[in-house]
């Protein structure tokens, strides 16, 4: 097992190069030019001169590995500076938002946790959703909750976020006034008080999230629950006499667990790709937003750096999700 | 006891030399039994009726329906014509400005909201089925050749494995963003932004087929009948086109119809992002995105499209649902 862990992680260093490659590429060939934004003032030589600083002329083979160095090299070595009190960056050059003019990082750093609130909450509640329904209405299968469940998971599908974000919007915020329509990341927990307008206003972007997520994790865990259900231990299992209990809850559902975990593992990466409208929706400022106002104003490192981040989480959850299955299935072994 | 057990072989026997009976009823085709099971998935019914009413009003509705949806009214008209509400509104709401010429009202430039809903509906539509008969072309495609060839399939499944690996909702947002210019140039800013986003979708989302059908070919080319028609020497295009493709129809059919719903929903989510179609030019998802700014005055102008665009993914994933279940042998015969 550790062997394939480590085989897998050796495996996804070229796949990660080579999506940045592919990601720098498409990138490369934008028609967005960082000095329109300047005064025409400018005379054209500081104005060519300005944009060797930001490194734009440049043909792909120098400024990919350049890329590399500032991303995999420099980066860390802030990141270390800032969090271990060493001093290994000495001063060298990040990589920079041409939008803000600070570094890439930093502003990522600010927005995640926003992002990670709101989806890891969503996400958690999901799960807490859909593993009972999808346990219940595998074993009391085609009964009205059964039909009922099936219904409201396809409706979970169909209804896109930005439809069912606006409705609740309109429904609990414009007419009925309960909750806030805009997500306030300047708001502070301290005591009760404020606990309770967080609340409140996470209550809106999480259960949209929740609700895309709850529809396909009950499905998987209730086609789970019903391939196992008909096993031939479940009958061994009654047949000596253990409580309907036990042989649910235990035998069934132990055996069920194994694909759906792998499924919750493989569903985090697009978590954060569907987080983009749901934050677009709600006006949360995360990093979904941030990449879309930076598309939007041509910051092409911050776009870079930020959907090079979104494909080393779906990679990495890749190999965890695999891992997992190996792990938890004493059948599967990889080596 | 024992004479029983003598009697039958005989028995048995006397059935074989005797000539078959004849069938009182034809045969029955693979598609009647497939339709037969589809009728009894209720769910899948409703799907199809209400996608097909939905295709017909979009289609017919336009040649019916009195106002057009690229009419600005002028001058005293551009007062009076805009933003007039649905004639429903008045029901609870007698001073509501309704106008019984446009039943969904009107938007803030006075054009008619079920002219728009419906011409856009076409666009939506059109978007779905295009990038669905890409992504499926591809995905088959793909999938034969890694099955079939065995020199291929591990470059392929490689380049299937990389394209689930990359983020692709900020790929295709930063792909509308580079091409959208050159291609409104070369196609005009309709025509070219169709062309875009139908590749776009289409080519981010072969994955999952091209990996069925490449499970199902590597499978099928085992079995005997291939080894038949091998050994009378069947040339590998005669071989996948008569012998493979047709059995792994099915899942290719069920893809196709989940990867209508997709595609709607990615082009719907492009425009509500604002990297969709140009102002003007309506969408199911550029409508809700235009009318999100002002919903509070107008919930109806968020509503019908957000509606429409979940009833019709709500229907073709019943009707892929009913299909899966139709055209799985296991489960037809129960």
């Amino acid at each position: 097992m550790l062997t394939y862990t480590i085989r897998r992680l050796v495996l996804s260093v070229p796949t990660l190069l080579f999506i940045s490659l592919v990601i720098f590429l498409l990138l490369k060939l934008a028609p967005g030019d960082p000095m329109a934004s300047q005064p025409l003032t400018i005379p054209p030589e500081v104005r060519e001169r300005m944009r060797e600083a930001l490194g734009v002329g440049q043909p792909w083979y120098i400024a990919f590995p350049k890329w590399l160095y500032q991303f995999f090299v420099v980066e860390p070595m802030y990141f270390s500076d800032a969090v271990f009190g060493t001093d290994l960056a000495q001063g060298q050059q990040r990589v920079i938002s041409w939008q803000t003019r600070s570094p890439v990082m930093d502003i990522v750093v600010q927005r995640l946790p926003q992002t990670l609130w709101v989806v890891g909450t969503a996400y958690v509640v999901a799960i807490l959703i859909a593993l009972p329904i999808g346990i219940y209405s595998a074993y009391r299968q085609y009964s009205w909750f059964d039909n009922a469940g099936t219904f409201v998971t396809m409706v979970g599908f169909s209804v896109p976020p930005f439809f069912s974000g606006v409705l609740v919007i309109v429904v609990f915020s414009v007419q009925l006034g309960w909750f806030p329509s805009i997500y306030d990341t300047t708001h502070r927990v301290v005591d009760w008080e404020t606990f309770k307008v967080q609340l409140q206003q996470m209550i809106m972007p999480v259960m949209v999230l929740a609700l895309q997520i709850t529809s396909q994790l009950s499905r998987f865990m209730r086609a789970s629950m019903l391939d196992n259900l008909n096993q031939d231990y479940v009958r061994t299992a009654r047949a000596k006499g253990l409580s309907e209990r036990a042989v649910v809850l235990v035998h069934v559902l132990r055996n069920s667990l194994i694909p759906v975990v792998t499924v919750i593992a493989l569903g985090v990466p697009s978590i954060f790709g569907g987080a983009i409208i749901t934050e677009q929706v709600f006006k949360v400022n995360g990093i979904g937003q941030l990449l879309i106002t930076a598309i939007q104003a041509n910051d092409l490192p911050m776009v870079q750096t930020l959907t090079f981040i979104f494909a080393v989480l779906i990679v990495l959850f890749n190999l965890i999700a695999d891992v997992l299955y190996g792990l938890l299935d004493p059948r599967i072994r990889y080596d | 006891m024992t004479d029983t057990r003598a009697d039958q072989p005989a028995a048995e026997s006397a059935v074989a030399v005797a000539p078959e009976p004849v069938p009182s009823a034809p045969p029955r085709s693979q598609w009647a039994d497939v339709w037969d099971q589809f009728r009894t998935h209720r769910g899948a019914l409703w799907g199809m009726a209400v996608f097909a009413l939905i295709l017909a009003l979009i289609l017919v509705g336009p040649f019916v329906y009195w106002n057009d949806p690229k009419f600005v009214p002028t001058g005293r008209d551009f007062l009076e014509l805009r933003d007039t509400r649905p004639i429903y509104v008045a029901l609870w709401d007698g001073d509501a400005k309704v106008n019984w010429a446009h039943p969904l009202g009107t938007d803030n430039i006075g054009r008619d909201t079920l002219a728009r809903l419906l011409s856009g509906g076409r666009v939506s539509i059109a978007v779905g089925l295009a990038a669905m008969i890409l992504s499926v072309v591809l995905g088959t495609l793909i999938g034969v050749l890694a099955g079939y060839f065995r020199w291929l399939d591990g470059p392929l499944m490689r380049l299937t494995d990389l394209f689930l690996a990359l983020p692709l909702l900020p790929l295709l947002l930063v792909a509308v963003l580079l091409f959208r210019d050159p291609l409104s140039g070369a196609f005009g800013p309709e025509g070219g932004t169709f062309i875009l986003i139908v590749t776009l979708v289409g080519v981010t989302s072969w994955m999952q087929t091209a990996r069925i059908v490449r499970g199902d070919i590597l499978a099928l080319k085992e079995r005997e009948f291939v080894l038949a028609a091998r050994s009378i020497g069947t040339k590998p295009s005669k071989m996948i086109s008569r012998h493979l493709l047709p059995n792994v129809m099915s899942p290719i059919m069920v893809s196709a119809t989940l990867g209508i719903a997709t595609a709607i929903i990615t082009e719907s989510a492009l425009s509500f992002l604002g990297f969709g179609f140009p102002p003007d030019f309506p969408t199911w998802g550029k409508l809700l995105f235009d009318a999100v700014d002002r919903m509070e005055l107008y919930p109806e102008r968020v509503l019908w499209p957000g509606l429409m665009i979940s009833l019709t993914v709500l229907s073709v994933n019943y009707i892929g649902d009913g299909l899966r279940d139709a055209l799985d042998p296991r489960i037809r015969g129960r």
